[in-house]
């Protein structure tokens, strides 16, 4: 790139736009053949570049060009009609020109091929015009297309594959052409993007600094002063916007290849197809624009190949032969929408939910739950491809799963809605600019923390704060509309639990031995030796405690039952020390000594009161979930306070702080305050560090197995086996629970196994393990109960899920069955514990006295 | 005759200490920190710089000096570096120096530790040493994952 000089750079810029205008003016050159302007327009693009190339020394180019030219000269001079092979030509020539020019760009010549089959074929469409002309036919053109002969691979005759911009942007259409031949240069420059993003900076620190000379202004009066501090901010907010918008493009930079895809498209379907495009002004993000500019080409792809029927089916369904697709773009609510609209087929959810359940991908259970719309929602799953056959264009099964990721990675969002017989709508919603994301802002341990938006599913208020979370063998789980959310505590993933300000701790314990004291202390002051100061003592609020019990105690656990029963205890406590002391100074001690007792009992009370309130809070946090979307998992982040949504910029962090996975950046906060930026995968990936699962792993044999069921296991997993026999699995071992259907099961030489993620799963059936009558409750599914020990995996096959409980188990029969560790009463009745480790060595050993028992 | 070099002057736990004065980007009173979960000790916070944001490394840990004492504030030494501004903490600014180049020494063999390694020597000056601060060596040692230098 270099080597070339700049005249070459310029002319390569110049005829990348010359060729995309032809591009568009030949297309709809198409649906008004006879308008001369666009034809000039045309004429006059190939032209300048024939010229400039010719000047350059790129012979090869011109040679091309020259061709293209005469064709054109020919239909521009009304001697030749434009018929869809002629356009095709046409467009070939485009392609052909911009190969070129892309291997002058790369090697600096344009290239050794000569193009000698385009050049006969424009050649064989000029001779073609002149044969006719020798059998006598005049000018205008035979306006019959089927007597061109031109070598276009497509042999569709009459079809009508148009396009037609849409009213609002017609004006458009037409001024390009106008403007063709006059210099569009002059009203514009070239500006390297690097120095409009160093303007940006610049221009985010102006706004700083802006802010605080407004803060500053308010403070001081002056009205002078504030009058320019005034003009400061309306410049400043101009000039931020006005920068803002040096990167913004409009997104018809990249609609106005569209109709030439749709008219490619539908030649080689045989389809009618009519693009309209409202709203090609609404601009975006440069950055944004060259992300969505692939998705947006499969969509369109797809909406034309599956979406519009051909022009038969949609006559026999009373539509116009003609179908539409519609791309609409507009700002809303600080986003871009755009929608691509066709009024085709519509999805066929029938076949989705068949294909997704012939992949696998979902189960018939889950299916027969879902709506109408959650099934084209099934769309987007990976590995789905609804076409029926796979053409060159789509339906290779990488299609809207890949479109959605893309989408989502620059924080938009894909949403699809469809009627059955009306068409389909894609509906993408992008953010303006990549710099600048919406963010959701909550605090834990004093500190800010931005979430971004895209990542946040919903926020769900733990009324009972963090008492409301429940666990699986130590793993914090909520109930979220019955499904079990992992819980993931923010200030521990972040350790952020030594950083809590000084003023919210408080140590009970030495609140309780400063009042326990007072005892010794009253003894000392009858005995004359400690004097105090009775105004401190009589004040509740003036001790220690009192100072917390009114201050941070009240804000955070006023509501408290404890915290009131404490006020009112310790309040009684110091008012009967002011008493003793009273007397004590009066010098009636042997009446303080009466009222010892008295006091000595408001103290123990005192004290007892502090412990309740102090375990009170250990278990009373305000706590918020917010529930986050990580790589299609979900989880919920336990946050002390949700403050507010808001915009905020993206900041890269320094190189010593690039490792820490679960941070994504920083960010300036309203009030100049730095705040961090949470990586959402990265905070989900710390936190599954600290799994349960697996823990044990290093006990082996059965006792040991017992001794740790007895002692720390004691999550149970009960479960049914024929009629009445209960069995126990501790839940830190099960991996998981699934339903599958019996007509999954296969055998691999004895073992009943089934094809489970992509590998082979071991069944093993409790009830034939128990020698107990299997019964299974659903005829066309199995329970499955899956345990993974280092990547052994085994499926239980049992009759019933019955209940998950918490309780201490005690082994009351050791049992020598193979299989169980023993007996114990959990729920009131007999169960038996299973020793699941022996089972798996068992079945993935091969044989032992268990798979006798199996067989 | 000799030449001179001009070092940006700041003391730590009653040492001077000297960064050449190319390397300052600028000097700065306290600032409002936000401090960084799971960052290398010797990170402090994270700061405002006119809408960059600029992590704040604590000297004093750095060096494997004592803490600064409770309710101190440091004040920010913010220098140039290949990665971006990074702010030194440090306990107060001094004046900028002109020392002559003849006046520096390297430190005796019994400088151990963080020190020697950031230290490369100091300018004699009247009555007290500049202690020169190899401002790369600070900054490059730190990292997520390779420990925290100011232990060593």
């Amino acid at each position: 790139m270099d080597e070339i000089d700049e005249i070459v750079r310029e002319f390569l810029t110049e005829s990348h736009e010359g060729l995309d205008q032809m591009e568009r003016h030949l297309v709809e050159l198409e649906q008004q053949p006879d308008d001369k302007e666009l034809l000039k327009a045309i004429f006059r693009s190939i032209h300048t570049i024939k010229g400039t190339c010719g000047f350059l020394g790129f012979t090869r180019l011109e040679s091309v060009t020259h061709h293209g030219e005469s064709l054109l000269a020919l239909l521009r001079d009304g001697l030749m009609k434009l018929t869809p092979e002629v356009t095709s030509l046409l467009l070939r020539t485009v392609d052909t020109v911009r190969g070129i020019m892309a291997t002058i760009e790369a090697e600096g010549h344009d290239g050794k091929e000569d193009h000698a089959d385009l050049i006969a074929a424009l050649e064989e469409a000029i001779r073609e015009h002149g044969r006719r002309k020798g059998e006598g036919q005049g000018p205008p053109a035979d306006p019959e297309p089927t007597k061109v002969e031109a070598p276009e691979p497509t042999k569709v005759e009459a079809a009508e594959p148009a396009t037609v911009e849409a009213a609002e942007s017609a004006p458009v259409a037409a001024s390009p052409a106008s403007e063709m031949g006059s210099a569009v240069t002059d009203s514009t420059i070239r500006v390297d993007v690097e120095l409009l993003d160093r303007l940006m900076t610049q221009v985010g620190e102006l706004v700083l600094s802006r802010n605080q000379i407004l803060q500053y202004a308010m403070d001081v009066k002056d009205t002078a002063f504030q009058a320019a501090s005034q003009r400061l901010n309306l410049i400043t907010t101009e000039l931020q916007e006005g920068v803002m918008k040096t990167r913004m493009q409009p997104i018809g930079n990249i609609w106005q290849k569209f109709p030439r895809v749709v008219r490619d498209l539908s030649v080689s379907f045989g389809k009618e197809v009519r693009i309209e495009m409202l709203g090609r002004d609404t601009e975006l993000d440069k950055t944004i624009i060259e992300a969505i500019k692939d998705p947006l080409t499969h969509l369109i792809r797809n909406s034309v190949d599956h979406g519009i029927e051909s022009p038969e089916v949609r006559e026999a369904a009373g539509k116009p032969r003609e179908g539409l697709l519609r791309l609409r773009a507009f700002h809303e609510g600080g986003q871009v929408n755009i929608e691509i609209a066709d009024d085709g087929a519509g999805i066929d959810t029938e076949a989705i939910k068949q294909k997704a359940l012939d992949k696998g991908l979902v189960t018939p259970d889950q299916v027969s739950r879902m709506s109408e719309r959650e099934m084209q929602q099934l769309l987007f799953l990976p590995g789905l491809s609804t076409a029926k056959t796979v053409t060159n264009v789509s339906g290779r099964g990488v299609g809207m799963d890949v479109v959605k990721t893309n989408i989502e990675k620059i924080g938009g969002m894909v949403d699809l809605q469809s009627v059955r017989g009306e068409g389909t709508t894609l509906k993408i919603k992008i953010p303006l600019t990549l710099a600048i994301i919406p963010a959701l802002v909550v605090t834990s341990e004093g500190e800010r923390f931005a979430i971004p938006q895209v990542n946040l599913l919903e926020l769900v208020r733990l009324e009972e704060g963090i008492d409301g979370l429940e666990e699986i063998h130590g793993v914090p789980v909520y109930r979220l509309r019955g499904e079990l959310l992992p819980i993931v505590h923010l200030d521990q993933v972040l350790h952020l639990d030594h950083s809590r300000s000084e003023s919210d701790k408080v140590d009970f314990d030495a609140l309780i031995a400063a009042h326990h004291a007072w005892r010794g202390r009253l003894d000392r002051i009858i005995a004359g030796e400690e004097e105090v100061d009775r105004g401190v003592v009589t004040d509740p609020a003036k001790c220690a405690l009192g100072k917390w019990l009114y201050g941070v105690g009240k804000d955070r656990f006023g509501q408290l039952a404890e915290w009131r029963l404490l006020e009112g205890i310790h309040r009684r406590m110091h008012e009967s020390l002011g008493l003793v002391i009273d007397e004590v100074e009066a010098g009636e001690t042997a009446l303080a000594k009466g009222h010892l007792a008295t006091v000595d009992g408001l103290i123990r009370e005192t004290v007892s009161d502090i412990e309740k309130l102090r375990d009170a809070t250990l278990s009373f946090q305000d706590a918020t979930i917010v529930v986050l979307r990580a790589d299609d998992r979900s989880f919920g982040l336990v946050v002390a306070e949700v403050n507010e949504t808001t915009e905020i910029v993206v900041k890269p962090l320094g190189k010593q702080l690039k490792g820490i996975p679960v941070f994504a950046g920083a960010t300036v906060m309203g009030d100049g305050r730095v705040a961090l930026i949470l990586d959402v995968l990265g905070l989900a990936q710390e936190a599954s560090v600290v799994s349960a699962v697996g823990r044990e792993r290093h006990v082996s044999g059965r006792a040991a197995a017992a001794q740790a069921l007895e002692q720390d296991l004691d999550t149970l997993l009960i479960l049914g086996v024929g009629d009445a026999q209960r069995v126990a699995i501790p839940i830190g071992m099960v991996a998981r629970l699934e339903e599958v259907p019996r007509r999954a099961l296969e055998t691999a030489g004895e073992q009943e196994v089934i094809q489970y993620r992509d590998s082979i799963l071991p069944l093993l059936r409790l009830s034939r393990l128990l020698g107990a009558e299997g019964t299974g409750d659903d005829p066309e599914s199995l329970q499955l109960v899956v345990y993974n020990d280092d990547g052994r995996e085994v499926g239980i096959v049992v009759d019933r899920i019955l209940d998950i409980v918490e309780d201490r188990v005690v082994v009351e029969k050791p049992s020598d069955r193979p299989g169980l560790l023993g007996s114990a009463v959990i729920q009131g009745r007999i169960t038996d514990l299973l020793d699941i480790r022996r089972i798996v060595r068992d079945v993935h050993g091969g044989k032992t006295e268990l798979s006798e028992r199996t067989a | 005759m000799s030449a001179t070099k001009q070092f940006c002057s700041f003391f730590l736990e009653g040492h001077t200490f000297g960064v050449e004065v190319t390397r300052v980007q600028e000097v700065l009173r306290y600032q409002p920190m936000t401090p960084v979960p799971l960052a290398p000790e010797v990170v402090e916070g994270l700061i405002n710089l006119r809408g960059q944001i600029v992590t704040a490394i604590d000297l004093r840990r750095r060096l494997a000096l004592p803490p600064r004492p409770a309710g101190a504030s440091p004040m920010n030494v913010v220098v140039r570096t290949d990665d971006g501004s990074v702010s030194l903490l440090v306990d107060e600014i001094g004046d900028v120096m002109e020392v002559a180049e003849e006046t520096f020494e390297e430190p005796p063999e019994t400088l151990k530790g963080a020190a020697r390694e950031l230290i490369p020597g100091a300018f004699k000056l009247d009555r007290r040493l500049l202690l020169v601060l190899d401002t790369d060596r600070v900054i490059s040692g730190i990292g997520v994952g390779s420990g925290t230098p100011g232990d060593g």
